[in-house]
């Protein structure tokens, strides 16, 4: 992947500072260290920061199409592009790089916005077409790579990151009252919402499109939920031998690379799916990459290495200690770009560090699987829930919640007063936010914290609300499941898991993950397909499990589904940590800065530091609040506007009037 | 002997982190959000500390303390044995 940049003057020609374009892409590096460009005319200036991954030699952007009327910068990639490709060839259209961008280029001079449609990928980028006087922005269907803009004073700045945006010194930097109000229920923003005042973020599957008579803001793409008409009605055998072939397809075109790809591998049946396709069908040496915790509770390495044994492949693994996490919170806060409730994307930003150090740049992850083929205990528990609403008052019905968390339940103690916790909201069963209402709810117990400044900046906004006004409207037809699916992969799927747990702390140190089973074809289809054979009885992810079952040991079938989880107490408030996490948590920061209720939080930090273990709720608070005040230490009062070392892009557009060398700089 | 005021103290001090509130003498505590599962093992080590009393383990359901009140009569209750 890559990082790329742009200032546009909506109405004519207007004036861009190079300056800012070189400072923008200049921050970015992070996500592409190989190469970098520059193009500017009168009305637009485009940055690229480039990872070389396809077409090492020549496929430095940002790339033009034959006329040099259309000028692309491109993050991500396209695994189909070599048979789009060979359509364009056939169209006539002609190529000066093999790069999958060039690729799209042609396509959308081709084929317009309906581009869009023919991309498997996972992408984010800017076309400008010079002639129209055009911009074109588009973003993948589930949003695996970012795209920031944001509107102001006639002109629209857009970047991979705020980061970027933030480099132009009129674009005011304000932490989001809303945002935090959404993170603090949903531990994500919903789409289109960033941690900052009127900073947007394109929403996974939209383009946009602006010229100075229009913005247009669309949707190409949203995830499916179809009516149970449009369902199919496979045997199992049939759904299981469709699936393998889908699978096999979608790892085998996300080995397109002309670097090695490499895989994550946690020991979990997902992972442990990905690196056996891989390693089973396309390359015997695949190296993999997990993750050994200091805390056994977390850690899961023993089923890697029998994985790795078993399979035969190159297993590499870091061992994260809880001082590692609270050691590098801050820098991962610097990438995600807002607040979090938990610390799990600690660990994968210092494994992405370890990939990189060891020569890779492009991993193929498990994500998503858990989204689309039932995997999560939320989902089990829901049709339990749904189950039980029917009889509340049998108790057979209310025991098998236990069955889905022997962990938690492991205390007999606790039965009665938990199984009262998941009775909460058996009376409103048919409510389409069913699943979800009883976590949020939970969660959002935290928003205790709340300044009272920061409660009245919310004011009425409540955030669950919204997401009523968000859902489609034959939403209320659909399965329980479906629904429950629906809510996590928009929610927490698109906004955390792909973002401050995915592409930022990947891209961090220019890896790029790739995870296959969000392939939109795989989406599509298991969207169709009866939830029974999603979760049969309560196996979680039980076609899946059988689409593995000839490549992986039996043991690892069965096991149950283990949450990946961090730890949060024994890192964030160890006595030893650093002096900037203590100020950060204390009374004179919290009430600078003014968005917690400073008796609370010293209330909290006082509990926590007298008890051995803490709970859910309290990991949550501390983490959300120590991550707010860190987002506002580095963005808001310390923000640098001018990264830390001297930037000259490798290639320098320019076409403004006056500029006829189209090639200047150090080409 | 009542032991509303020790039992709302402890309360507010340890789940509500200071938050005076109007919270009704029964309102349950667990649907109010107030304390979750390991809030029940934390009230239930505060009883046992503060009132010098073993809670059993089929003591130990929403009845007996999952509001104010239901506390309130469970250690009368048990005091007084």
């Amino acid at each position: 992947m890559c990082g790329i940049i742009g200032i546009c003057h909506i109405n004519g020609p207007g004036k861009i500072s190079l300056d800012t374009l070189n400072k923008m892409t200049a921050v970015l590096r992070h996500r592409g260290a190989d190469e970098s460009g520059i193009y500017i005319d009168n009305h637009i200036g485009l940055g690229h920061a480039r990872l070389s991954i396809i077409d090492l030699t020549s496929g430095t952007q940002p790339i033009h199409n034959e006329d040099k009327t259309l000028w692309i910068v491109f993050n991500g990639e396209i695994f189909n592009y070599p048979e789009l490709r060979k359509q364009l060839l056939n169209d006539g259209h002609h190529f000066y790089t093999t790069t999958d961008t060039e690729v799209v280029l042609h396509l959308y001079e081709r084929d317009g916005l309906k581009c869009l449609n023919l991309l498997n990928g996972q992408f984010a980028f800017a076309i400008w077409d010079s002639s129209k006087k055009q911009l074109f922005l588009a973003r993948d269907r589930m949003g695996i790579c970012p795209l920031h803009y944001t509107i102001q004073n006639g002109y629209i700045y857009f970047a991979s990151e705020i980061k970027s945006l933030f480099m132009e010194k009129k674009i005011h930097r304000e932490i989001n009252p809303i945002a935090l109000d959404q993170i603090f229920t949903f531990w994500a923003p919903l789409p289109n919402v960033t941690a900052f005042k009127n900073i947007n973020e394109l929403e996974p599957g939209q383009f946009l499109q602006i010229d100075e008579d229009n913005i247009n803001i669309k949707e190409y793409w949203h995830f499916p939920i179809p009516p149970r008409n449009e369902h199919i009605d496979p045997s199992p055998e049939e759904l299981t031998e469709e699936l393998t072939h889908l699978l096999s397809d979608a790892v085998r075109i996300r080995l397109i690379a002309d670097v090695t790809v490499g895989s994550y591998l946690s020991g979990g049946l997902d992972s442990s799916g990905i690196t056996a396709l891989i390693a089973k069908q396309f390359n015997h040496d695949v190296q993999s990459f997990g993750i050994r915790f200091e805390e056994s509770d977390f850690d899961e390495s023993p089923y890697q290495k029998q994985l790795a044994s078993f399979l035969n492949v190159n297993h590499k693994e870091l061992a994260i200690s809880n001082d590692d996490i609270a050691y590098h919170f801050s820098e991962i806060l610097w990438h995600s770009e807002k607040p979090i409730l938990r610390t799990a994307p600690v660990p994968l930003f210092l494994l992405s560090k370890h990939v990189s150090e060891n020569g890779l740049k492009v991993i193929l992850t498990g994500e998503g699987a858990d989204e689309i083929f039932g995997g999560y205990n939320i989902f089990k528990e829901t049709l339990i829930r749904k189950f039980w609403a029917r009889k509340p008052e049998n108790q057979n019905r209310a025991d098998l919640i236990t069955r889905i968390y022997p962990n938690i339940f492991k205390n007999p103690l606790l039965k009665k007063s938990l199984i009262k916790f998941f009775a909460q909201g058996l009376d409103k069963a048919d409510d389409p936010l069913f699943s979800h209402l009883i976590r949020w709810n939970n969660t959002k117990r935290i928003k205790t914290f709340f300044s009272d400044d920061l409660k009245k900046e919310i004011g009425e906004y409540d955030c669950i609300e919204e997401i009523r006004q968000l859902i489609p409207d034959h939403f209320d037809t659909c399965s329980s499941l479906t629904k429950a699916q629906y809510l996590e992969s928009t929610i927490f799927l698109s906004n955390y898991l792909l973002s401050s747990q995915g592409d930022r702390v990947a891209m961090a140190h220019g890896v790029e993950t790739r995870p296959p089973f969000l392939d939109h074809r795989i989406i599509e289809f298991m969207a169709r397909v009866p939830s029974v054979w999603k979760i049969l009885g309560l196996n979680e992810k039980h076609i899946l499990k059988k689409v593995f079952k000839g490549i992986l040991p039996k043991n690892i079938i069965d096991r149950p589904k283990n949450p990946y989880r961090a730890p949060i107490q024994q890192s964030l408030l160890a006595s030893h940590n650093s002096e900037f996490i203590k100020d950060m948590l204390g009374e004179t920061e919290i009430q600078k800065t003014g968005y917690f209720n400073t008796k609370k939080v010293t209330a909290l930090i006082k509990k926590l530091n007298a008890k051995k273990n803490i709970n859910e709720v309290e990991g949550m608070a501390i983490a959300g609040i120590l991550s707010t005040q860190i987002i506002d230490y580095q963005y808001i009062k310390n923000f640098p506007l001018t990264p830390d070392s001297p930037f000259k892009p490798n290639i320098m557009i320019d076409r403004r009037s006056g500029n006829n060398g189209l090639f200047a700089g150090n080409q | 002997m009542n032991y509303i005021e020790d039992i709302n103290k402890f309360i507010i001090e340890n789940f509500l982190f200071g938050d005076e509130n109007d919270l009704e003498n029964d309102a349950s505590l667990l649907e109010n959000g107030i304390i979750d599962s390991t809030g029940v093992l934390e009230l239930i080590s505060f009883l046992e500390e503060t009132y010098d009393i073993t809670i059993e383990d089929d003591e130990m359901i929403p009845d007996n303390l999952d509001s104010m009140d239901n506390i309130n009569n469970f250690l009368k209750k048990k005091l007084s044995d």
